[in-house]
C-alpha cells in the first residue's frame, strides 16, 4: 500500500471511514429508502392513483410552471450580473456580490414574509394591487416571486468564481478582432462557462421544485390551485394520507436523484473541460 | 506612423502612466522594456484601444484615434496566455476576425479556411488547424495567437510579454522567428518584456519605463553603451555600483596592479568564454562583478585583487 506523509494509521481509517459511511446511511440512504418504501407499500396501483388525483396533478402541473418561469429568470439574471462583477469595475461591485449571497442567509419563511408585506392585503403595495385587481399574494405570481427569490443565487454563484478564474482576456482577444459586444458573449464567453453554467442550472431547478418555507408563506395553500408538490405533500401528510404524501415526496425524492446523477456526469464533464484547457 | 503625446493614466490612486510621450515610425520594432509597474503594459494597452487614457492623444498617422475602440484602430494584439478560444479549432481560432465580420464583408466559409491555412503556413503551423488548442505546445500556440492577430491585416502588431510564459530554448527560437516576420511583412511592432536581453536583441529601438515614465529612448547599443539614467544603467546589463555613483558593466572592469578599488574574491565561475569574477567591494557590502578573459588565470576565491572601469556612466555630476 502507498504510504504518504499525510495518511493516517490503518486503524484511523476504518475509523473514519465507518463514521461517514454509517453517517451516511442514517441520514440520507435510510430515508430516502424509507420515501419509496412507503410510497410503494400498498403497491404499484395506489401509487399511481394517488400521484394523479386532480390535485397532485395541478401540484405538479404547477411546480413544473413555477420552474419554467423561475429558473429561465434566474439564467439570465445569473449570467449578467456575473458579467457585470467579473468583466467590469465599478462602485458597489462588493455590496452587489454580497446581495446575490442574501437568499442563502435569509430563512425562507422570512423570505416568504418580504413578499406578504409587499403585496398583501396589508402591505404597501396591498391596497394598489386589490384596486387594479391584481392578485399576488396566495396566487401563483406570489409563488414564482418567492421562488426567483429563493433561487437566484444558484447561477451567479457558480459562475462568478469561474469567471474570475478566467479573466477577461479572451473577450479582449475577441473584441480586438472586431467582434461585437453580442458575437463576444456568444462565442466566446458562452461557451467558455457553459459547464457551470448547467450545473448552476441545475441546482436552481432542483431548488426551485422543492423550495417548501417561502413558497408555503405566499401560497395559501388552496388545494388545486396555489399547492406546488411539497406543499401537496404536507396537506396530504397532514390528513393521514401516507401513501398519497410518500407518494407525492418519491416523486421530488426521484427529481433529487435524477438531479445528483446529471451534477455527477456535468461534474465529470465540467472537470475533463477544464483539465484540457490548463496549461 | 504611431504618436502617444502626453499620456497619462491613473487606476485608482495608482499613477500607471504619467505624462508619456513617444513617436514610432512605420516598419518600426520597438520594446517597451521595464520592471513590473512601470506601466508598460498599460502604455501598450492604450496604443491598442483596450485601455483609454484619463488625457492626452494617441494618433495613427496624424489622425487622433484616441476615443475608437480597439476594433476599430485596425491593431493586431497579441495576449501574454495567447487567449486562444479553447473550445474552437486551431483554424476557427485564426480566422475567428474574419467569421465576426458583417454579412457583407464576411467571407465565405472556405475562403476561410483558406485563409487559415495560409496564415498557419506562414507560422510554420502547416496542417495543425484541426486541432484544439489544448493539444499544442506553448510555443505552437502563441505562434497560432500570432496567425490569429495577422488575420485581419493589422496595420500595427501589439505584444504583450510574448515570450513570457515559454521556456529558454523555444523562447530564442520564437524570437529570431518573429524578427524575421516582421521584416518580411513589413509590419510595424511593439512588444512588451521586463527581460533586458530580449529587448536588446530584437527590437530597432528600446524604450525603458519606470514608475509610469520614459527613462530612455533609444537604440539598444545607446541603451547598454550610454544609459540616461542610473535607472537604465542598472535595469539594462549588468552593472556595479562604484563609489561616487559610477556605474560600470563587468566587462568594463579590469584588474590593475597598481591603485584601483581593493576587491575581496568571494566566487570565481566559467560564463562562457570569461571568467565571471564575483566580490566584494573592501570595507564596504557594494557586490563587484568583473570578467576576465578565460585565457588568463583567475584569481583565487578569498584572495583581494584591485580593479578600475575602462568605461563607466557617471550620474553624479
Amino acid at each position: 500500500m502507498n504510504r504518504n506523509p499525510v495518511s493516517e494509521s490503518r486503524f484511523a481509517r476504518a475509523a473514519l471511514i465507518t463514521i461517514a459511511l454509517l453517517f451516511l446511511a442514517l441520514f440520507i440512504l435510510l430515508p430516502l429508502f424509507a420515501v419509496f418504501s412507503e410510497a410503494l407499500k400498498e403497491g404499484f396501483d395506489d401509487f399511481a392513483e394517488a400521484v394523479s388525483t386532480p390535485d397532485a396533478l395541478a401540484a405538479i402541473r404547477l411546480t413544473l410552471i413555477v420552474a419554467a418561469i423561475s429558473v429561465p429568470l434566474n439564467m439570465v439574471f445569473g449570467v449578467a450580473a456575473s458579467w457585470a462583477i467579473t468583466k467590469f469595475d465599478f462602485r458597489g461591485k462588493g455590496f452587489l456580490i454580497t446581495l446575490i449571497d442574501l437568499p442563502f442567509s435569509v430563512s425562507p419563511v422570512v423570505s416568504g414574509l418580504i413578499f406578504v408585506l409587499l403585496f398583501g392585503a396589508n402591505g404597501y403595495l396591498g391596497p394598489w394591487l386589490a384596486e387594479h385587481d391584481v392578485r399576488i399574494i396566495f396566487a401563483v405570481p406570489g409563488i414564482v416571486l418567492a421562488t426567483v427569490f429563493i433561487t437566484f443565487p444558484f447561477v451567479a454563484r457558480e459562475l462568478i468564481p469561474l469567471m474570475m478564474e478566467q479573466g477577461k482576456e479572451d473577450e479582449e482577444a475577441a473584441i480586438s478582432l472586431g467582434a461585437s459586444g453580442w458575437q463576444t458573449f456568444w462565442h466566446v464567453t458562452l461557451p467558455n462557462i457553459r459547464w457551470a453554467l448547467l450545473y448552476g442550472v441545475l441546482l436552481c431547478n432542483a431548488r426551485a421544485m422543492g423550495e417548501f418555507g417561502a413558497v408555503s408563506v405566499v401560497s395559501g395553500h388552496i388545494r388545486g390551485i396555489t399547492n406546488t408538490m411539497p406543499l401537496h405533500v404536507e396537506i396530504l401528510y397532514n390528513e393521514y394520507d401516507f401513501v398519497g404524501a410518500f407518494a407525492v415526496a418519491s416523486l421530488l425524492a426521484g427529481l433529487a436523484l435524477v438531479t445528483l446523477v446529471i451534477k455527477t456526469v456535468l461534474e465529470w464533464r465540467f472537470n475533463l473541460h477544464h483539465a484540457g484547457a490548463r496549461h | 506612423m504611431i504618436s502617444v503625446e502626453n499620456i497619462r493614466k491613473q487606476f485608482g490612486g495608482f499613477a500607471a502612466l504619467g505624462g508619456v510621450d513617444l513617436q514610432i515610425a512605420k516598419g518600426e520594432f520597438v520594446a517597451l522594456l521595464g520592471p513590473s509597474g512601470s506601466g508598460k503594459t498599460t502604455l501598450l494597452r492604450v496604443i491598442a484601444g483596450l485601455e483609454f487614457q484619463d488625457s492626452g492623444v494617441v494618433r495613427f498617422d496624424g489622425e487622433d484615434v484616441s476615443d475608437r475602440p480597439v476594433a476599430e484602430r485596425g491593431v493586431g494584439f497579441v495576449f501574454q496566455h495567447y487567449a486562444l478560444f479553447r473550445h474552437m479549432k486551431v483554424a476557427d481560432n485564426v480566422s475567428f476576425g474574419l467569421s465576426v465580420r458583417k454579412r457583407g464583408e464576411r467571407p465565405s466559409a472556405r475562403e476561410r479556411r483558406e485563409r487559415a491555412d495560409e496564415l498557419l503556413r506562414l507560422v510554420h503551423l502547416e496542417g495543425l488547424g484541426d486541432r484544439y488548442p489544448a493539444q499544442l505546445s506553448g510555443g505552437q500556440r502563441q505562434r497560432v495567437a500570432l496567425a490569429r492577430a495577422l488575420a485581419i491585416q493589422p496595420q500595427l502588431l501589439l505584444l504583450d510579454e510574448p515570450f513570457g510564459a515559454l521556456d529558454a530554448k523555444v523562447r530564442k527560437d520564437l524570437r529570431r522567428w518573429l524578427r524575421e516576420l516582421h521584416s518580411q511583412m513589413g509590419l510595424t511592432s511593439i512588444f512588451v518584456t521586463h527581460d533586458q536581453e530580449e529587448a536588446l536583441e530584437l527590437a530597432d529601438r528600446v524604450v525603458v519605463l519606470n514608475k509610469g515614465a520614459i527613462e530612455q529612448i533609444g537604440t539598444p547599443e545607446q541603451v547598454y553603451t550610454q544609459p540616461a539614467t542610473p535607472f537604465v544603467a542598472s535595469f539594462v546589463g549588468e552593472n556595479t555600483v562604484l563609489p561616487g555613483g559610477v556605474h560600470v558593466r563587468p566587462h568594463d572592469l579590469e584588474i590593475t596592479t597598481d591603485g584601483g578599488h581593493a576587491v575581496v574574491v568571494d566566487n570565481v565561475f566559467r560564463k562562457g568564454g570569461v571568467w565571471r569574477i564575483e566580490g566584494m567591494l573592501q570595507g564596504t557590502d557594494t557586490l563587484v562583478e568583473l570578467d576576465l578573459d578565460a585565457a588568463q588565470a583567475a584569481p583565487e576565491t578569498g584572495s583581494t585583487i584591485h580593479v578600475r572601469p575602462i568605461r563607466a556612466s557617471n550620474f553624479t555630476g
